[in-house]
């Protein structure tokens, strides 16, 4: 089963983010092209970015806003007039959502250490050809792409392995990805035989390699691959919904749904506590939207030490089988 | 020592040369065994599993779900029919047919065109900033990009609230069952489209630029380029996607549909995923819902088979290459 399409292989430089030159010259043969055009092209493109990140600044302002500002505007805040933190700081002192940041946190940092353990683990069991049953083997890891379990099945099986309202139901059912172990693999195939044909004649072993050769070299590849499985356990909702029925145990994405999409009022049992000097009352609309900035905050925090890798990890995953 | 030089051999050596296979690699087999466990409990066990489909299943016949379905009654076809009459399928079954071919034509071309966009622009710090900016939405779960969307668009959103103050009839567009279909196209376009264009922006990349600078020495203007050089350039991109687009044909973004059934109403918002969570999970239909999974994986299987066999009649190379 191998998957190819050879033109897109080479080159996977469209991220240069340190350029070498910040400028490409418009080749000669190339005319210049219309003003009409260049304005549609510019348009197009502000306004691309604008429908991103209109609506993350509207989101932050209002996070910040005093009642104050929020019934001036009638709702959502564009202009910001203060830095109210308020919020953040009811929001933090203790309650659902503090709670809810906790779980969150906890399924990502666990389930991301499980995730990439096993995967790098299997992508370097799978990456000799010729190995002991290599090809059935293989096969049986890419198997997985044709034939899906439904939703009924799997759920009496992680049920009836009594993972009802156990965190463990978030992290183990989607632990190992096999198209991340395709990308890691390919990776880890294409490091020159040479090295580790070396290693062998020295005497390492397997675990040897794996840990002082292949890890050191791999490392873009282990951070983008990372990156996708934080972020999928970050985001996980539906699983939640699913399997957590106690809302102690609810994930970040479960307690904002209920805010915002299905109307509930925030509980924070932390506005006693509230610290000298904040509003111990912070408008609702502010909590709400706090809370969608600290949903968004992980991704946006690690997004960017990671994105210079994501056309290599993406494309030779999406190209080589 | 490859398999293939093993199963050469006479079986004693054959045998010897498995033993030997088996001494050397032991440690990547070990090293894969984690991995493929969870695979077996998670994935093949419950694919197995699918065989409730045939059966009145009852959780309460045992003491666990194995015991169960030893005890459960076989009832053949029975839950299938059940399934094809009952029309709230076939609602369902239109309305993810619907949105996959409304996004087929209104979100396919889109990332084709961003990357041609992005691909023309000659700074590459101009450029790195915009993909930094459209890929990230990717990033953000169901719940968040609906949110955003309740909160630009919705009932109590900003682009009411403005048009209010200004005087205008403001409608809410999150809550419309009529115009849905636009809706999570949108929603789906603004999560995705930059994301999508990066595979294209790889493919625009790997043209010969000399094929651009012969096509315009022969007096081809921009447009002839874009139609000889370019477009021949990522078709087989296209091809490929398309394929992956149509296996998943039954599939659409299912936390999406779920988050928002409540809202705009079943008659517009149930799709094949929220029929079976609506129909099966909620109400324990097990052996139902397991038919309608099943179903929706053959179909996937036939589909994705389908439309690669017709790649490669089409001459293109497709998912799974013949060897």
């Amino acid at each position: 089963m191998s998957t190819t399409t050879a033109p897109v292989d080479p080159p996977l430089d469209t991220i240069p983010t340190v350029p070498a030159v910040a400028q490409r010259a418009r080749p000669v043969w190339e005319e210049k092209p219309s003003a009409a055009l260049q304005f549609g092209k510019g348009a197009v493109l502000s306004l691309v970015v604008l429908a991103v990140l209109f609506p993350m600044w509207s989101i932050v302002v209002t996070s910040l806003a005093s009642t104050q500002t929020i019934n001036l505007a009638g709702g959502m805040v564009v202009i910001p007039r203060e830095l109210d933190l308020s919020a953040y700081v009811l929001m933090f002192s203790g309650g659902q959502v503090t709670r809810a940041v906790g779980v969150s946190l906890f399924v990502t940092f666990v389930g991301t250490t499980v995730s990439l353990v096993l995967t790098v683990l299997a992508a370097y069991g799978l990456s000799r050809p010729g190995s002991f049953a290599h090809r059935p083997l293989l096969f049986y890891f890419l198997l997985t792409f044709l034939i899906y379990p439904g939703l009924v099945p799997s759920y009496l099986v992680v049920t009836g392995l009594g993972l009802k309202n156990s965190l463990w139901s978030l992290i183990l059912p989607g632990a190992v990805s096999v198209f991340n172990l395709v990308v890691v693999r390919a990776f880890i195939m294409g490091i020159p035989s040479e090295l580790f044909d070396a290693a062998r004649v020295d005497g390492a072993s397997e675990w040897y390699v794996l840990t002082r050769i292949v890890l050191p070299l791999s490392r873009a590849v282990v951070a983008v691959v990372g990156l996708f499985y934080a972020v999928g356990y970050w985001n996980a909702y539906f699983n939640s919904v699913l399997y957590i029925d106690d809302n102690d145990k609810w994930p970040i994405q479960r307690v904002l749904q209920s805010y915002i999409l299905a109307g509930q009022t925030p509980q924070l049992d932390g506005a006693a506590f509230a610290l000298p000097g904040f509003n111990a009352y912070p408008p609702t609309l502010a909590i709400k939207m706090a809370v969608v900035v600290v949903t968004i905050f992980p991704a946006l925090v690690i997004y960017p030490f990671v994105q210079k890798n994501f056309t290599k990890g993406v494309i030779v995953g999406a190209v080589k089988g | 020592m490859t398999e293939h030089a093993a199963a050469a051999l006479p079986p004693n050596r054959a045998r010897r040369s498995f033993v030997r296979g088996l001494r050397r690699d032991w440690p990547l087999l070990i090293m894969l065994a984690p991995a493929a466990l969870l695979l077996l409990v998670f994935h093949y066990v419950p694919t197995l599993g699918n065989v409730i489909a045939f059966q009145d299943y009852n959780p309460f016949e045992g003491d666990n779900a194995f015991e169960a379905f030893i005890n459960s009654e076989w009832i053949g076809f029975g839950n299938f029919a059940a399934l094809f009459e009952d029309p709230a399928f076939w609602d369902a079954l239109l309305n993810t047919l619907s949105i996959t071919l409304f996004q087929l034509i209104f979100f396919f071309p889109l990332p084709i065109l961003l990357a041609l966009l992005l691909h023309g622009l000659l700074s590459a710090r101009l450029r790195a900033f915009i993909q930094g900016v459209v890929y990230l939405p990717h990033f953000f779960s169901w719940v968040l990009v609906i949110t955003f969307f309740v909160q630009m668009l919705g009932g109590a959103g900003l682009l009411v609230q403005e048009l209010r103050a200004h005087g205008f009839e403001a409608w809410d567009i999150m809550s419309n069952p009529d115009t849905f279909i636009v809706l999570v196209t949108a929603q789906a376009v603004w999560k995705d489209v930059g994301w999508g264009s990066i595979i294209f922006l790889a493919a625009l990349s790997a043209i010969d630029p000399t094929l651009y600078e012969a096509a315009a020495a022969d007096g081809a203007g921009r447009f002839r380029r874009l139609w000889h050089v370019t477009l021949p350039g990522i078709v087989p991109v296209i091809i490929l996607l398309l394929i992956l687009r149509l296996g998943d044909a039954l599939s659409v973004g299912f936390e999406q549909f779920l988050l928002q059934r409540e809202g705009v109403g079943r008659q517009a918002a149930e799709v094949l995923d929220t029929f079976v969570y609506y129909q099966a999970i909620v109400p324990q239909q097990w052996g139902l819902g397991a038919a309608a999974g099943l179903f929706k994986a053959l179909v996937g299987l036939v589909m994705i088979l389908g439309a690669n066999r017709l790649a490669h009649a089409l001459g293109e190379q497709g998912v799974y290459s013949k060897s």
